[in-house]
C-alpha cells in the first residue's frame, strides 16, 4: 500500500499549494516540499528490502477486462529513478520558492509541479504497462501546463503546444507498441514481461513493437530527428526546465528503454536502431548546443547530447554499457540540474541569458560562478569530477562497440562528441563567467540569496563527491539500479577515478585538448557554420502542422459546410451504397414467409399516408400547410403503432405530435411563412431520383427481412419480463431495468438539452438579437380577443382530469403500456393548455415551482435508486420488486423500477416546459402582453392598430 | 350481429376519412384543413375503437382516450396561430 502512497502522495497533495498561498508564498513552498518530502520518505522505507533483493509489489484490480491494473512494483531501477525525481524535484521546490516573482501564481506552479511530480513516480513505479502509459500521458499534460505556465508569452504556449504534439504522439505509438508486447507475452505486467526476453525477441511481432515504443521513448527523450521539441520547451520558467528538461521527464525516455532493456535490448536491430540514434543525436545535439548564444538553449541542446549518449550506452546492449549508463543517468542529473538552476540565477540577477551580453560573472557573483564552474567541468568531464567518471565509462564502451565493417566508426564519433562536449562547457564557463567584467549589463548583477544557490551548491557538493569517492557513495546505487536491469550478472567494473592508462583515458586527453582548441577558434568556425544553410526545425513543424490542420479542415468542410442538406445527402449516398454492396454480394434476397393480409382500412390509411408525404413534399414551402400535413402523417403513424401492436409507442407519438406542433408553430411565429426556393431545377431532380432510390431500397431490404423468418432477442426479453423486472409491460420493463443505464444516461441529455434551450434562448434575448426582437412587427393580421373564454373554461376543466390520466398512465406502467415517459408528455400538455388558452403571464403565476430544478431532481432521484442497489451490494440500478399486503387495497406489488420511473417522469416534464416555455418568452419579449389578474378573469379585447385590427 | 355493425362502421370510417382527406387537400382555407385534420383524429378514435371491438381487446382504449383528450390541443395550437401568431401569450 505504502508503495501506491508514494506515487499517490504529489496527486493527493497538489491540491495543498492552491490553497496554501493565501497564507503566503513560504508556506506554500513549505507545505509542497513536505509532501514531496514524505513521499520521499515512503519511498526510501522500502529501499532497505530492495536492496536485500526483495522486490516490493502493491496491486489492485482496476479493469480487469482490460488487462489493466493498479500495480506498482519497486526494483533498484525503479527505486533509484523515484528518488532521483522526489530529492532533485525537493531541491526545485526550494529554488522554485526565490526564483518566481511576486506576480507569478506561486499556488498554480506549485500545484502542476506536484501533479508532474507524481506522473513521473508513476512511470517508474508502474508494474502494469497500461498503467504506466496513463502516467506516461500524464507527464505529457502536466508538463504542458508547467511549459505554457507563463501563459502571456507566445513562445511558451507554442513551445508547450509542439512538446505536447511530439510527445503525446510518441505515447501514442508506445501505447500500440505495449500492446503487441502485451499479446506477445499475454500479460500486461512488468515483472512478468521482463522474465520473457527469449520469447518477444523470437516473436515475428519484435520490430513493429520494438519500433513503436522507440517512437515513444524517443520523442519523450528527445532523440534525433525529435530533437528539436526541448529547446523551444525552454520557454519555461528555470525551475521548469531544470526539473522536467534536465533530471526527469526527457529521462523518461531512457528510463524506458532501460526498463525494457532486458526485454528487446540484444538483436541487430536493437544495435542499430537505437546505438545509431544515440550516436547521431549525442554528435548533432552536441554541435548545435555549442553555437546557441541562449544559455538555456545551449544547456538545453547538451542535454539532448546527454541524453544520445545514454541512449547509445543502451544500444550497446552489454552489461558494461548498461552500468554506465545507469551511473550517467545520476551524474548528468546532479550536474545538468545545478547548471540549469545557475543559468536560472544568471536570467533572474543580470536579466539576460545571451551569452554574447555576459562574461566576467564569477567577479560579481563569486558563489554562483564557482558552482558554475564545478558543474561545466563536470559536464566537460574534467577529473576529478563525476561526470570525468561516467564518460571515461561511456568512450570504454565505445571502444569495444566495433562493428566490423567500420571498427574506428563509434569510437571515433563518441570521441568527436566528448570533444565538443568539452567546448560548449567550456563555453559556458569561459564566455559567462569568466574574461573581463564588463560594464554594460542589463542589470548589475550580484549573487541572489541563500534559497537560490543553496540547492545549487548541494548537487555541486554531490558533483564533487561522486567524482571523489564513487565506489562509496554511488556505489550502492548503481549496483542496485543494474543489478535490477541485468538480472543478476553484474559484469566486472569499477567505480574509481584511475583505472591506469587506458585507451579511453587517452581518448578522453584527446576530446578535452580539442575541445579546448575548438572554443579558442571559435568565432571563426562559427563564421563558416553560419554561412552554411541549415535546415529549420520549428519551421518544418509548423509547416507540417499547419499542412495536417489545412488537410483536416477540407475534409470536414467538405464534408460538414454547415448546410443540412449536404448531411443528409451523405448519409442517404452512403445508406444506398452499403445497400447496393449488399445485393451485390448476394447476401440480401427475399425470405419465403407468406404475407399476411391487410384490410381495405389499412390501405386507406395507407393511402393518407401517402398523400401526406406526397403534399408535404409538393408544399413544402408553405410552412404551415407543411405543418399541418406532418400532422396527418403523425396521425397515421400513430394509427398503424397500434395497428400492428405497439401500443406504447402509440401512446408516446400521440403525445409527442403535440408537443412538437405547439413546439413548431411557436417558432413560426417569429419565422417567415414561405420559403424561399433557392435550389436549381438540376439539383432538384437529383435530390429527388436519391430521394426515390434510397426510398426503395429500403422498401426492398425491409420486405427483405419481413418476409424471411429470423430470431431476435424480444423472445427472452418477453421471457424475463416478469421473472426479472417484475412488470408484464416489456417495452417498460426494458426501459427502466433492462436497459436502464441507457435511460438513465438519456434523460441525462434530455435535461441537459432543455438545460441548454434555456441557455441559447437566454443568451439570444440579450444583444443584437433583443434589439431585432424589440423591432419585431406581427406579420399577419391579427384577431382581437387574446384569450377566448370557451378555451379558458374548457382547458380548467380539463386541467384536473388530464392530471388524473397522467397518474393512471404512470402508474400501470409497468405491467400495462403506458410509464413515466408517456405520462410525462401527458402532463406537460396538460400545463400547457393553460399556457395557451389563459395567457403564459396567468399560468406562470399559478405554477409554482421551476422547471430547472424539476430537471435537476429527476435526474437525482433516477441516479439515486440506481445507487440503492448498492446497498444490497447489487450492480448499479439493479431495480427490486416485492408484493406488499395493505388493509383494503390487498395485494400490491411495489418496484424499484417505479421510482427511477419517476425520475424519468419529472425530467421529462421539466425538460418539454423549460423547452416550451423558453420559447414563447421571446414572443414576450416581443410584445408585452397585460397579465389577467382573478381566476376566472378573461382577458377583455384589446383594440388592435387600425391596420392590422382585422378579424378571421 | 356485431361483425356486420363492424363491417358496415368500417366503410362509413373508411370513406369518411377519405372525405377527410378531400377536404384538406382541397382547403381553399386553412381554417377547412385544420377542421379536416381534426375530424380525421376523431375518426381515428372510432378506428380505435372498432379495432378493439373487433380484437376483443380493451388494451386500445387509452389511444383512444389520449386523442380526446390531447388531440383537440394541435387544433386550439393551429387555430390560436392563425388568430393571433403566437400560441402561447
Amino acid at each position: 500500500m505504502s508503495l501506491a502512497l508514494v506515487v499517490l502522495l504529489p496527486f493527493i497533495g497538489a491540491i495543498l499549494p492552491p490553497l496554501m498561498i493565501r497564507s503566503g508564498r513560504t508556506v506554500c513552498a513549505t507545505v509542497t516540499g513536505s509532501v514531496t518530502l514524505s513521499s520521499l520518505v515512503l519511498l526510501l522505507i522500502h529501499a532497505p528490502a530492495v536492496y536485500r533483493g526483495e522486490v516490493p509489489v502493491v496491486a489492485y484490480e482496476w479493469l480487469p477486462s482490460l488487462g489493466l491494473r493498479f500495480s506498482f512494483f519497486a526494483d533498484g531501477f525503479g527505486l533509484f529513478f523515484a528518488a532521483l525525481i522526489l530529492a532533485i524535484g525537493l531541491l526545485i521546490i526550494i529554488y522554485a520558492r526565490f526564483y518566481l516573482g511576486r506576480d507569478d501564481p506561486m499556488g498554480r506552479f506549485y500545484c502542476y509541479l506536484l501533479l508532474f511530480q507524481g506522473a513521473m513516480l508513476g512511470i517508474v513505479l508502474s508494474d502494469n504497462v497500461l498503467l504506466l502509459l496513463i502516467f506516461w500521458e500524464l507527464t505529457s499534460l502536466s508538463s504542458f501546463l508547467l511549459i505554457g505556465y507563463w501563459r502571456h508569452l507566445p513562445e511558451g504556449r507554442q513551445g508547450a503546444r509542439m512538446a505536447l504534439a511530439v510527445t503525446g504522439g510518441g505515447g501514442l505509438a508506445m501505447l500500440a507498441g505495449m500492446l503487441l508486447l502485451g499479446q506477445i507475452t499475454g500479460s500486461y505486467e512488468l515483472t512478468e514481461i521482463l522474465g520473457q526476453g527469449e520469447l518477444v525477441r523470437a516473436s515475428p511481432l519484435y520490430l513493429p513493437a520494438l519500433l513503436l515504443i522507440l517512437l515513444g521513448a524517443f520523442t519523450k527523450s528527445a532523440q534525433f530527428p525529435f530533437h528539436f521539441w526541448l529547446p523551444h520547451a525552454m520557454a519555461a520558467p528555470t525551475p521548469v526546465s531544470a526539473y522536467l528538461h534536465s533530471a526527469t521527464m526527457v529521462k523518461a525516455g531512457i528510463f524506458l528503454l532501460g526498463r525494457l532493456w532486458p526485454v528487446l535490448a540484444g538483436t541487430e536491430a536493437w544495435f542499430l536502431i537505437v546505438g545509431g540514434t544515440g550516436l547521431v543525436t549525442m554528435v548533432i545535439a552536441a554541435w548545435i548546443a555549442l553555437f546557441k548564444d541562449d544559455l538555456k538553449a545551449l544547456l538545453a541542446f547538451s542535454t539532448v547530447s546527454h541524453l544520445g549518449l545514454v541512449t547509445m550506452l543502451w544500444g550497446f546492449a552489454t552489461p558494461f554499457a548498461a552500468v554506465a549508463a545507469v551511473f550517467h543517468i545520476l551524474n548528468h542529473a546532479t550536474f545538468k540540474c545545478a547548471l540549469f538552476m545557475t543559468a536560472g540565477i544568471v536570467d533572474h540577477e543580470v536579466h539576460s541569458r545571451d551569452a554574447r551580453r555576459l562574461g566576467g560573472l564569477l567577479h560579481l557573483m563569486p558563489i554562483t560562478g564557482t558552482l558554475a564552474l564545478v558543474a561545466s567541468a563536470s559536464m566537460a568531464g574534467l577529473p576529478p569530477l563525476n561526470g570525468f567518471l561516467s564518460k571515461e565509462m561511456m568512450l570504454e564502451a565505445a571502444g569495444h562497440a566495433r562493428p566490423p565493417a567500420y571498427p574506428w566508426l563509434v569510437p571515433g564519433l563518441a570521441t568527436f562528441g566528448a570533444l565538443l562536449s568539452v567546448a560548449y562547457s567550456a563555453r559556458y564557463a569561459v564566455h559567462v563567467f569568466l574574461g573581463p567584467v564588463r560594464d554594460d549589463y542589463p542589470q548589475h548583477p550580484h549573487d541572489p540569496p541563500a534559497g537560490m544557490w543553496l540547492p545549487v551548491a548541494v548537487l555541486v557538493a554531490l558533483v564533487v563527491l561522486i567524482g571523489l569517492f564513487p565506489a562509496a557513495i554511488a556505489g550502492p546505487i548503481v549496483a542496485g539500479a543494474s543489478d535490477a536491469i541485468l538480472g543478476g550478472a553484474l559484469p566486472d567494473y569499477k567505480l574509481a577515478l584511475w583505472h591506469g592508462i587506458t585507451p579511453a583515458l587517452l581518448m578522453s586527453a584527446v576530446a578535452t585538448a580539442g575541445g579546448l582548441v575548438l572554443l579558442a577558434l571559435f568565432w571563426p568556425v562559427r563564421a563558416v557554420r553560419d554561412a552554411m544553410p541549415r535546415p529549420e526545425a520549428k519551421r518544418i513543424f509548423d509547416a507540417i502542422v499547419l499542412g495536417a490542420a489545412n488537410a483536416a479542415r477540407r475534409a470536414s468542410y467538405g464534408l460538414h459546410n454547415g448546410q443540412l442538406q449536404r448531411y443528409v445527402m451523405f448519409f442517404v449516398v452512403s445508406v444506398l451504397v452499403l445497400i447496393l454492396v449488399g445485393w451485390q454480394t448476394g447476401r440480401l434476397d427475399a425470405g419465403t414467409r407468406e404475407p399476411l393480409a391487410a384490410g381495405y382500412l389499412a390501405g386507406i390509411a395507407w393511402l393518407l399516408l401517402l398523400a401526406g408525404c406526397i403534399g408535404i413534399v409538393a408544399y413544402h414551402r408553405q410552412r404551415f400547410l407543411a405543418l399541418i400535413l406532418t400532422s396527418l402523417v403523425g396521425l397515421i403513424v400513430s394509427l398503424a403503432f397500434l395497428y400492428l401492436s405497439a401500443p406504447d409507442l402509440a401512446l408516446t407519438q400521440i403525445s409527442v405530435e403535440v408537443v412538437t406542433t405547439i413546439l413548431m408553430l411557436l417558432a413560426l411565429n417569429f419565422l417567415p411563412k414561405e420559403t424561399v426556393a433557392e435550389s436549381s431545377v438540376a439539383r432538384r431532380l437529383r435530390d429527388g431520383a436519391l430521394a426515390l432510390g434510397s426510398g426503395a431500397a429500403f422498401a426492398a431490404i425491409v420486405h427483405d427481412v419481413l418476409t424471411r423468418d429470423f430470431t431476435s432477442i424480444s423472445a427472452y426479453h418477453l421471457e424475463q419480463s416478469k421473472p426479472g423486472g417484475g412488470g408484464t409491460n416489456v417495452v417498460n420493463v426494458i426501459l427502466v431495468d433492462f436497459r436502464g443505464y441507457d435511460t438513465y444516461g438519456e434523460i441525462i441529455v434530455l435535461g441537459i438539452a432543455g438545460l441548454a434551450i434555456f441557455a441559447l434562448l437566454d443568451g439570444a434575448l440579450r444583444g443584437p438579437a433583443a434589439r431585432r426582437l424589440a423591432r419585431w412587427a406581427p406579420d399577419q393580421p391579427r384577431a382581437a380577443d387574446l384569450h377566448p373564454l370557451i378555451p379558458v373554461v374548457a382547458t380548467r376543466v380539463m386541467l384536473p382530469l388530464a392530471l388524473m390520466v397522467g397518474v393512471y398512465i404512470f402508474l400501470r406502467g409497468h405491467n400495462l403500456p403506458g410509464g413515466g415517459f408517456i405520462s410525462a408528455l401527458v402532463v406537460a400538455i396538460a400545463l400547457l393548455m393553460q399556457y395557451m388558452a389563459s395567457g403564459f403571464g396567468w399560468a406562470e403565476q399559478r405554477i409554482r415551482f421551476d422547471y430547472h430544478v424539476l430537471i435537476g431532481w429527476g435526474v437525482l432521484i433516477a441516479g439515486l435508486t440506481g445507487l440503492g442497489a448498492w446497498l444490497f451490494g447489487l450492480p448499479f440500478l439493479t431495480s427490486g420488486f416485492d408484493y406488499f399486503h395493505f388493509p383494503v387495497v390487498g395485494e400490491v406489488e411495489l418496484a424499484t423500477a417505479a421510482i427511477f420511473d419517476l425520475g424519468v417522469f419529472l425530467t421529462v416534464v421539466g425538460a418539454v416546459m423549460v423547452a416550451l416555455a423558453n420559447l414563447s418568452r421571446i414572443a414576450r419579449r416581443a410584445e408585452p402582453i397585460p397579465v389577467p389578474q382573478e381566476p376566472m378573469d378573461y382577458t377583455a379585447p384589446v383594440p388592435e392598430p387600425a391596420t392590422t385590427a382585422e378579424g378571421r | 350481429m356485431i361483425e356486420l355493425a363492424l363491417t358496415i362502421t368500417y366503410a362509413a370510417v373508411g370513406v369518411s376519412l377519405l372525405l377527410n382527406l378531400v377536404r384538406l387537400a382541397r382547403g381553399p382555407d386553412p381554417t377547412d384543413r385544420i377542421l379536416a385534420l381534426d375530424t380525421m383524429v376523431i375518426n381515428a378514435i372510432a378506428l380505435i375503437m372498432l379495432l378493439g371491438i373487433a380484437q376483443h381487446t380493451t388494451l386500445l382504449f387509452e389511444a383512444a382516450m389520449l386523442f380526446a383528450m390531447v388531440g383537440f390541443v394541435t387544433t386550439v395550437a393551429f387555430c390560436r396561430f392563425l388568430l393571433r401568431g403566437d400560441v402561447i401569450e
